[in-house]
């Protein structure tokens, strides 16, 4: 019988000729619920036996009809499902998430990084006391230094806009009142008397790092820059220091990287001498020490400053400034994204 | 600009490759931008031995020239060139200034197999009428046939174009300071020339009375020449001008010249026959006039200083003589200046008359003391011998210089402990010998006296320490970190608050941009939402950068525009700035525009909007964000060139902190909507997180519909429900608004969801029928609205 089964069961296709077979074998009329009315007529233990066998041949059965259902239900289930398939190369609904302006992206670089080495970040008012922005400064007025700083005056000579984030560090130091060690950076809006153009901007951002402890030197100054050019500019970065001057640094040095788009082979970049200047920095000046209540005597501290955009144009081979204050977002857009450093 | 062989004269630099030593002077700290050799290959002196016209041009004559090795046939057409002439050949190969290549050619049918030169085609003069008529360079018969040219024009040298920082900008821009400085770096000395004279009995003091009446005029000499004979320069003179880029106008000029380019200390000739017995120096009269040397009448100001006849302006100090005084081709006596001014006067005055001279330029980076009197004996010196010139003996003077150098008194251990690399008291020893400042040496201290030459060195070891460190060389130093305790930076608070938002705003979408603080009066006038003066320049640069900006929506505005002309779509913005009133308070602003489609996904039509509400829930979501539930609300105020209609304050414990709305439409044709908060008010203290347990009982939901007059809000509904409510009432939402049909025309209806529930049981259907009873109710009592059926 259960041979029957298998071969009825075989040329089943749909649920309801699996039920007519079912019905067939296990109905109340089946083959298989009928061989129970042939009990009555059996003695007891024949009844024991053949019921084991009635009961072996129904379970068996059940399973077979079971299965079979699965496998169609299996079957009409995956049709429906190819049913439902989609074209997955069809556009996906595009969540969109604000880009940083490039300028933000590498200050944010940069004082992840120092944030690390126990820079504070701070900034101070773009309106600003020309004592702060120069005098305090080392540069007095009619420092012929100042030229060089066209600055854009607020109010008499007393206010103006400021020519650079240095009035920060004077006030940081004010705040410090010669005795708390500092070590703090101050990126932030600049302003000067420059016709924009491909290399110029009246507006511009700066990022100043000032450390004024013991026993500093020229050579944690080098130290320290390595760190900053390496962690923006890669671990092959090569780093220089050259003389320079500026009235609020002594010794002043400008300090160049490696050109990393020819490795310092000399190309447009670099002018053929396979070096980029990024910085102007130095040792503290006495006279900004003293000035701002540190004692010359006791401490001593280098200070540095970065152009934003000087670093942002070398680092993505910007060619024009004024990309930063156009805000076109076609540009902008790709700087929403990790990078590897 | 350097010569290198007019250095030589006071440096033995003979064994030294001149593009190398540029190197190293560069790395010491003074920047060679260029290294200029004026060498053209294959330009000789030639001798010209037959000339004869052109078969075929009235103009052209076809020579034969000796060029040494051989002679050689050339078209030339100047109208001086004859036989017999030595002339400049420039042979096939060489290349001409402007890329100019000689080659072997045929000019009309003859041929011609180089060029005789004119000075102005080899780029020693200008081009102009007057150089074209002279023709071609007439060379001394002396010359030797075959000779390269420019050697014997002595220009065959090699210049240096400086770009030196300001601080250096006086000692390293004439010949003497800068042979010191190739000294200190090679570690050679440095001769000065002679400036020995053979003076008269007759002193220069029974000629002149010198006063001083201005204090900006700390020293003054002078020293009177008599007998002189105007004339041409010797050939060393004029050579050496012309490389340096000056004209060669006679001896007399020429030396004033010669002089201020090896010391740096410009000199001023009087013609002492026209000045008279007296010098007056004083700052000049208001509206004072005098006629400059090159004829322009001069207007001065009590600010200027002036050297006068004791009456009368006969030279605006520093910056240009008076023509009354001019030496001229008949003058027979000078007398000379040498004085000190100051500089920032100097450079006040002479950028005011926008007037810059060679003396100018040098007194506005400032003059050391040093040289004045060794420029004047060096001039007399020079007279004497080029310009027949007796001196007479001694020297007017006017003296109220602080000759007193400067000294500095220090260890050679602050000096490496300032470079970080280990200095010994014999290599500080050596170091300031090479730098020509004596010292003192006693016990381990050092007492350094530095020269008043060099006028950017303070009396600080920091100076010492950079003097040292660059002649050492920076490249020599070693990377160290600061010996500093380890601690965590932190941001300060503003600039904190700055962060989270700007991340927010990202995240939500918005792009970040940076604007200009100034703007112009336009946009200045637009947006005035507060009581707020502008600050404007002064003196602005340009009309359309002279106001510093109290809102940022117009700049924001600008890159909206900017972005929709080059078809950038979906421009949703934000910026973070400071910005200033008129009374100099600062204030952040943040500032969002958004437009068109906030979510789009066209063919699959998805498609999310930008309009007021979304961008009230951007603004709810960075306020929430903030910890500002239930603290803020919106409330209805037109603002300045927003949509009447659509826009209001945004407030934050009954207090403004920004406004909200739709650029007003006769601004733009588009959907623009604008957000600006003060970052300020943000940065209040909020309470700390609270864990909530999520609900245990289930919740019971109730829709209602009112019909309400339409300028009653649906805050003003919302408000009643919720004080109607009470603790079991723990939600709201409006899920419809409806006007039309159904309503009468004044009416709208707002259908709102209530969701009711407790923390402690399971809420009957009868108790909460009875609050949403009295709900119905109150709203109805309250704001004379209508329950609507479903």
């Amino acid at each position: 019988m259960i041979e029957d089964l298998k071969k009825s069961l075989d040329s089943v296709n749909t649920l309801s000729e699996l039920n007519e077979v079912k019905a067939e074998y296990l109905g109340k009329k089946g083959y298989i619920t009928s061989l129970y009315s042939k009990m009555r007529d059996l003695s007891n233990d024949e009844k024991k036996s053949f019921g084991a066998k009635i009961n072996k041949i129904k379970t068996e059965a059940t399973d077979l009809v079971d299965d079979k259902k699965k496998k169609i239900e299996t079957k009409i289930l995956n049709e429906k499902l190819m049913n439902e398939s989609i074209d997955i190369s069809l556009p996906a609904t595009e969540i969109k998430v604000g880009a940083p302006s490039i300028l933000e992206k590498i200050v944010e670089d940069i004082e992840e990084l120092l944030m690390s080495m126990g820079y504070d970040v701070v900034d101070g008012p773009e309106v600003e006391k020309d004592k702060y922005n120069f005098e305090m400064l080392n540069l007095p007025k009619g420092h012929p230094a100042r030229d060089a700083q066209d600055t854009f005056y607020v109010k008499g000579d007393e206010l103006l806009l400021r020519s650079q984030t240095s009035p920060v560090q004077v006030r940081t130091m004010l705040a410090g009142k010669g005795e708390k060690p500092i070590r703090m950076i101050c990126p932030g809006k600049t302003y000067r008397r420059d016709d924009d153009d491909a290399t110029h901007s009246h507006q511009f951002m700066q990022i100043e790092g000032l450390l004024v402890d013991k026993n500093i030197s020229l050579s944690d100054l080098k130290g320290t820059f390595d760190v900053i050019a390496k962690h923006l500019f890669g671990e092959e970065c090569q780093t220089r220091f050259r003389p320079s001057y500026y009235p609020f640094t002594e010794p002043s040095v400008e300090m160049d990287i490696s050109c990393h788009h020819c490795k310092g082979k000399g190309c447009n970049i670099c002018k053929n001498t396979g070096w980029i200047t990024v910085s102007g920095a130095g040792m503290v000046h006495p006279n900004v020490l003293k000035n701002c209540g540190y004692d010359p005597k006791e401490w001593s501290g280098f200070a540095f400053g970065f152009g934003a955009e000087r670093l942002a144009m070398i680092k993505y081979d910007i060619d024009d400034l004024r990309v930063f204050y156009t805000n076109d977002l076609r540009e902008s857009r790709v700087f929403d994204r990790k990078e590897d450093n | 600009m350097i010569d290198l062989e007019w250095v030589k004269d006071y440096i033995d630099i003979n064994d030294q490759d001149l593009k190398e030593l540029a190197v190293k002077i560069t790395k010491a700290g003074i920047n060679i931008e260029k290294v200029i050799t004026n060498h053209i290959d294959n330009l000789v002196i030639g001798e010209v031995m037959e000339c004869k016209m052109h078969p075929d041009s009235d103009h052209l004559h076809v020579c034969k020239v000796n060029v040494g090795d051989k002679v050689l046939q050339i078209v030339c057409g100047a109208s001086n060139v004859r036989k017999g002439l030595k002339v400049i050949a420039a042979l096939p190969g060489a290349i001409l200034p402007l890329n100019f290549e000689i080659k072997k050619s045929k000019i009309r049918g003859i041929e011609s197999n180089g060029m005789l030169c004119a000075l102005f085609e080899l780029g020693l003069e200008e081009k102009n009428d007057e150089t074209y008529d002279k023709g071609i360079y007439e060379v001394n018969d002396d010359a030797i046939v075959g000779m390269d040219a420019m050697e014997y024009l002595g220009l065959d040298n090699t210049l240096y174009e400086l770009d030196v920082h300001k601080h250096r900008n006086n000692d390293c821009y004439y010949h003497i300071g800068f042979a010191y400085e190739i000294g200190a770096i090679l570690n050679r000395k440095v001769t000065l020339p002679d400036d020995t004279t053979h003076p008269l009995k007759d002193s220069v003091q029974k000629h002149f009375n010198l006063k001083v009446e201005t204090d900006k005029c700390p020293y003054y000499l002078a020293k009177m020449v008599t007998g002189v004979k105007i004339g041409e320069s010797p050939e060393f003179i004029k050579r050496r001008l012309n490389a340096y880029g000056m004209r060669s106008i006679n001896n007399v000029v020429d030396i004033s010249n010669y002089v201020m380019l090896e010391y740096g200390q410009p000199l001023h000739f009087f013609d002492k026959d026209s000045l008279g017995d007296n010098i007056l120096v004083r700052d000049a009269f208001e509206g004072e006039q005098i006629k400059t040397l090159d004829g322009i009448e001069r207007k001065l100001t009590k600010n200027d200083i002036v050297i006068t006849d004791g009456d009368k302006p006969v030279c605006i100090a520093g910056v240009m003589g008076g023509e009354n005084t001019e030496v001229t081709d008949n003058t027979k006596n000078i007398l000379i200046e040498s004085a000190i001014f100051d500089g920032v006067s100097i450079r006040n005055t002479s950028n005011r008359l926008d007037l810059r001279s060679e003396a100018s330029i040098r007194y506005g980076k400032g003059l050391s003391y040093e040289y004045t009197l060794k420029t004047i004996e060096r001039a007399c010196h020079l007279l004497e011998k080029y310009a027949g010139a007796k001196v007479l003996s001694g020297t007017v003077c006017h003296d109220k210089v602080d000759k007193t150098l400067e000294t500095v008194i220090f260890k050679s251990s602050e000096i490496s402990t300032l470079l970080g690399i280990s200095i010994s008291d014999d290599d500080v020893k050596v170091e300031l010998d090479r730098l020509g400042f004596p010292f003192e040496y006693n016990k381990g201290e050092f007492k350094a006296t530095i020269p008043s030459r060099r006028l950017d060195i303070e009396p600080y070891v920091n100076d010492i320490a950079e003097e040292i460190g660059r002649l050492y060389g920076y490249h020599n130093l070693v990377s160290t970190l600061p010996n500093v305790p380890i601690k965590k930076g932190e941001y300060a608070l503003d600039i904190k608050y700055r962060k989270i938002i700007s991340k927010r705003l990202r995240s939500l979408g918005l792009n970040e941009v940076k604007t200009y603080t100034l703007i112009s009066p336009k946009m200045a006038s637009m947006f005035k939402y507060e009581d707020k003066e502008q600050i404007v320049l002064p003196k602005p640069m340009s009309v359309d950068k002279s106001v510093i900006r109290t809102t940022l929506i117009p700049s924001l505005l600008n890159v909206y525009e900017y972005n929709r002309d080059h078809k950038v779509s979906d421009v949703n913005i934000y910026e973070i700035a400071k910005t200033y009133d008129n009374d100099f308070k600062e204030e952040s602003k943040i500032c969002m525009l958004m437009s068109s489609n906030y979510l789009l996904n066209r063919w699959h039509g998805v498609n999310v909007k930008v309009d007021f509400y979304l961008v009230k829930g951007i603004v709810q979501n960075v306020l929430d964000y903030l910890g500002f539930k239930n603290r803020y609300t919106f409330e209805k105020k037109e603002i300045p060139d927003l949509h009447p209609g659509v826009c209001g304050s945004i407030m934050l414990d009954g207090k403004q902190i920004g406004v909200i709305g739709k650029i007003h439409p006769s601004l733009t044709k588009d959907d623009i909507y604008a957000v600006e908060l003060s970052l300020e008010a943000l940065m209040s203290k909020v309470k700390p997180i609270k864990f909530k347990a999520a609900l245990k009982y289930p919740e019971i939901v109730k829709d209602m519909a009112f019909a309400v007059k339409k300028d009653i809000t649906s805050e003003e509904v919302v408000n009643v429900i919720k004080k109607a409510g009470g603790k079991l009432l723990t939600d709201i939402k409006l899920f419809d608004l409806y006007t039309g049909e159904h309503v009468s025309s004044d009416e709208k209806s707002l259908a709102y969801s209530l969701t009711f529930s407790s923390n402690d049981r399971t809420l009957s259907e009868d108790e909460v029928m009875k609050v949403f009873e009295n709900i119905i109710s109150k709203v109805e009592e309250k704001l004379g609205a209508k329950l609507r059926n479903q």
